[in-house]
């Protein structure tokens, strides 16, 4: 096809994508009325914050980091855990895989937005984030992990879109896919989901003077729970869109999440074990906070019902998805999927984030509860990406069907 | 292109309505950017802005000041002097944990005067104890308590700090005179220098401080003491606007027992180098690795 070509069928591509994200059910608008809703409760507070100062929040100069970072690393490992559905579609050839593949890949898509979004939303001076844009501002790059993550999380942002438009657009054409322009994107895209929780645990581990978080195997312990916490998902995911869409599909790709959640749901138990091991059995200056997060300290227990409710969630969890029924009867494996992301969304939230900062430097206590500002601000951000994939699973899905296809009238 | 339908006119309303109600979410954002000047917002970065720059710079800030805290104040921006390396030293053996430096600190700094904000912390410690975890920061007992000792904690102005390392965007580096210091309109206000900083020794502003015109101290410098923006981060500077033109920080001038002492590293008849050459010194923390500038010894 000549550019000429391309320059009459992308616009119509776009202009099909714009009619199929807005046409729809009267589910589906309720749906996406019910999360502007909640968006603009997000964006209210947001709004409050930014003008009122970020004592709003429940952080203080003790907990400097709360509710939204905590969400933020969770959501890096929910975008990486999406490349659990790559490997087996495209190292493994595994054809009813292929088929579903980008339904993963859009999820890392909107799972990224929404990290950058709690990132603003952290950031005591949000009209200032050009400083972080390279040319504009100054990035202290390569010795701030922090611009590392910002560079590979909007790197594996582009390549994800690149891959899952590039592939959509092919099929609306009706052609088939030149793998020059996707499959190097593709293993690229392997290396750098694992390099984007690399990096984020790196953010913390790499701070000598917290020593709940400078660990060497927490980095292990990210990846494991990203691939816990993304098949978890993209399961759900998978099933809602066979009940309600066109898209049909075979038990296939699930069960091959299925595998790999079984394998990744010990692992991650493992390995908290064993940083377990390490802090009590040793103790010194690393018991401390552990101490806190599971037992309470000097009287204060915050998040001990926190970090119990998530270990018995994995542990459940961990039954379920090994039981028999997982594999026969969907909505006990939904069940356990539901079950197994809420409790990775604890351990590696609030129950990852807030230890690092209990106690203090100086051993001082102070506790941290997110304010009603806080909550609301991610409530939105969850809309907003919940929003935003739903958008991209109702372009995606006609396309894949083939209901959809370039006409040239 | 298809006649407008019922259909498509119900989704351009539903579209418009959602519009509508993003902008009246977002609405108490003008007030946001009313206190805000362009030229604040395109302000270049410290090390970027020309003599030329920087003086209008300082003007507007005085003009800010003026106008939003109602109170006259002359800014400079006071350079690192040659051949100086600062240091501190305390004497744990003469502190009695009164909290003056503190106090003073707070005053000097104009720090917000409702959380009673300072950058010093002084920590009640056991008697022969030298773990933090057996000290307490908060205490409102008579000082000194028998069994206890005090040691007050600030900015160690580490040789090797982990604040400036983390900071994406250079909002804080050390200097050349070795104190460490923040471009408060710079800074984005990630907070990642407060996770990095092993001594609590940063202070974000959760909300704008509030000081009385009458107490506001006037005499200011840009990467010191000048009233900070709401939704930055800041720290203790070794008083810069005083100890870079000779005079000593101002918790030391404080401090009743003379348990402080400040000087130029590099000058060998200084107080700080017989301190150094003549006492048992420690450092907090020094596994870390950060190569405080800030010492305490005791008397033998
Ligand atoms: S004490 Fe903290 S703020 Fe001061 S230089 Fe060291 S790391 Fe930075
Ligand atoms: S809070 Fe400011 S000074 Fe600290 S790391 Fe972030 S941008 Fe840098």
């Amino acid at each position: 096809m000549s550019d000429t070509q391309h320059a009459v069928s992308y616009p119509r591509f776009l202009l099909h994508s714009f009619i199929a994200a807005t046409d729809g059910s009267r589910a589906f608008y309720a749906w996406m009325t019910f999360l502007t809703a909640l968006m603009l409760v997000g964006a209210n507070a947001w709004a409050h914050q930014v003008v009122e100062g970020m004592a709003l929040t429940g952080m203080t100069d003790h907990v400097s980091w709360g509710l939204y970072i905590a969400n933020f690393t969770f959501l890096v490992g929910l975008a990486a855990g999406a490349v659990m559905m790559v490997i087996p579609a495209y190292l493994y050839d595994d054809h009813e895989m292929h088929d579903v593949v980008i339904i993963g890949e859009l999820l890392a898509v909107a799972a990224l937005v929404m990290c950058l979004g709690f990132v603003l939303a952290d950031l005591g001076r949000p009209d200032r984030f050009w400083h972080m844009i390279p040319g504009l501002g100054r990035l202290n790059w390569p010795i701030s992990m922090l611009t590392w993550d910002m560079i590979v999380l909007n790197g594996y942002l582009l390549i994800n879109a690149h891959i899952a438009g590039y592939l959509l657009y092919t099929r609306f054409l009706g052609k088939k896919p030149n793998p020059r322009w996707y499959l190097p994107f593709v293993f690229l895209s392997i290396a750098w989901a694992v390099s984007i929780h690399t990096v984020t645990a790196f953010l913390y581990s790499g701070l000598g003077g917290r020593p709940f978080w400078n660990t060497a195997i927490l980095a292990p312990r990210f990846l494991a729970s990203a691939f816990v916490s993304g098949p978890a998902f993209v399961i759900v995911t998978l099933q809602i869109i066979r009940k309600l869409s066109d898209f049909k599909f075979g038990n296939g790709p699930i069960m091959t999440l299925l595998k790999v959640m079984r394998v990744t749901v010990l692992l991650n138990l493992f390995l908290l074990a064993a940083e377990l091991f390490t802090i009590f059995y040793t103790g010194g200056s690393h018991v401390a906070a552990a101490q806190y997060l599971f037992f309470g300290l000097h009287g204060k227990s915050g998040l001990v019902p926190w970090i119990w409710t998530a270990i018995a969630l994995n542990t459940i969890a961990a039954v379920m998805l090994l039981a028999p029924r997982a594999k026969t009867h969907m909505t006990w494996l939904n069940v356990a999927c539901v079950i197994t992301f809420v409790g990775v969304w604890i351990e590696k939230g609030m129950g990852l984030i807030i230890p690092g900062f209990i106690p203090s430097t100086l051993h001082e206590i102070v506790e941290y509860s997110p304010s009603l500002v806080e909550w609301k601000i991610m409530v939105g951000l969850w809309a907003l990406g919940l929003m935003i994939y739903t958008v991209l699973l109702k372009i995606a899905i006609p396309i894949l069907t083939d209901q959809v296809k370039v006409d040239t009238k | 292109m298809p006649p407008i339908s019922r259909r498509t006119a119900i989704k351009a309303f539903g579209a418009t309505l959602g519009a509508a109600a993003f902008a009246r979410a977002l609405a108490p954002l003008s007030n946001y950017q009313e206190g805000m000047s362009a030229e604040e917002f395109i302000q270049n970065h410290y090390k970027e802005l020309s003599d030329e720059d920087m003086l209008k710079v300082l003007k507007r800030l005085e003009a800010e000041t003026l106008k939003e805290y109602g109170a006259e104040v002359s800014i400079k921006d006071v350079k690192p002097m040659d051949g100086v390396q600062f240091g501190y030293a305390l004497n744990l053996s003469v502190c009695i944990g009164c909290r003056k430096c503190a106090e003073a600190c707070h005053k000097e700094n104009n720090h917000d005067r409702a959380t009673n904000n300072s950058y010093i912390r002084v920590m009640e410690m056991k008697q022969g104890s030298m773990d933090l975890e057996h000290g307490r920061a908060i205490y409102e007992d008579a000082v000194p308590e028998p069994g206890k000792y005090y040691m007050p904690v600030q900015c160690q102005q580490c040789d090797n700090p982990p604040c400036v390392h983390v900071c994406p965007v250079e909002a804080t580096w050390k200097e050349k005179d070795g104190i460490v210091v923040v471009d408060y309109n710079w800074c984005i206000g990630c907070r990642y220098c407060e996770a990095a900083c092993p001594y609590h020794a940063r202070r974000f502003n959760w909300a704008r401080p509030e000081i009385p015109a009458e107490e506001v101290n006037p005499v200011q410098a840009y990467l010191a003491n000048r009233i900070r923006p709401q939704g930055v981060v800041e720290k203790c500077h070794f008083c810069l606007h005083r100890t870079r033109e000779g005079r000593l920080p101002a918790c030391l001038e404080a401090c009743p027992t003379g348990a402080r002492v400040f000087g130029n590293l590099l000058d060998p008849n200084s107080e700080i180098r017989w301190v150094l050459a003549n006492k048992r010194v420690f450092v907090l923390k020094e596994e870390l690795g950060t190569h405080p500038r800030f010492f305490y010894y005791f008397d033998e």
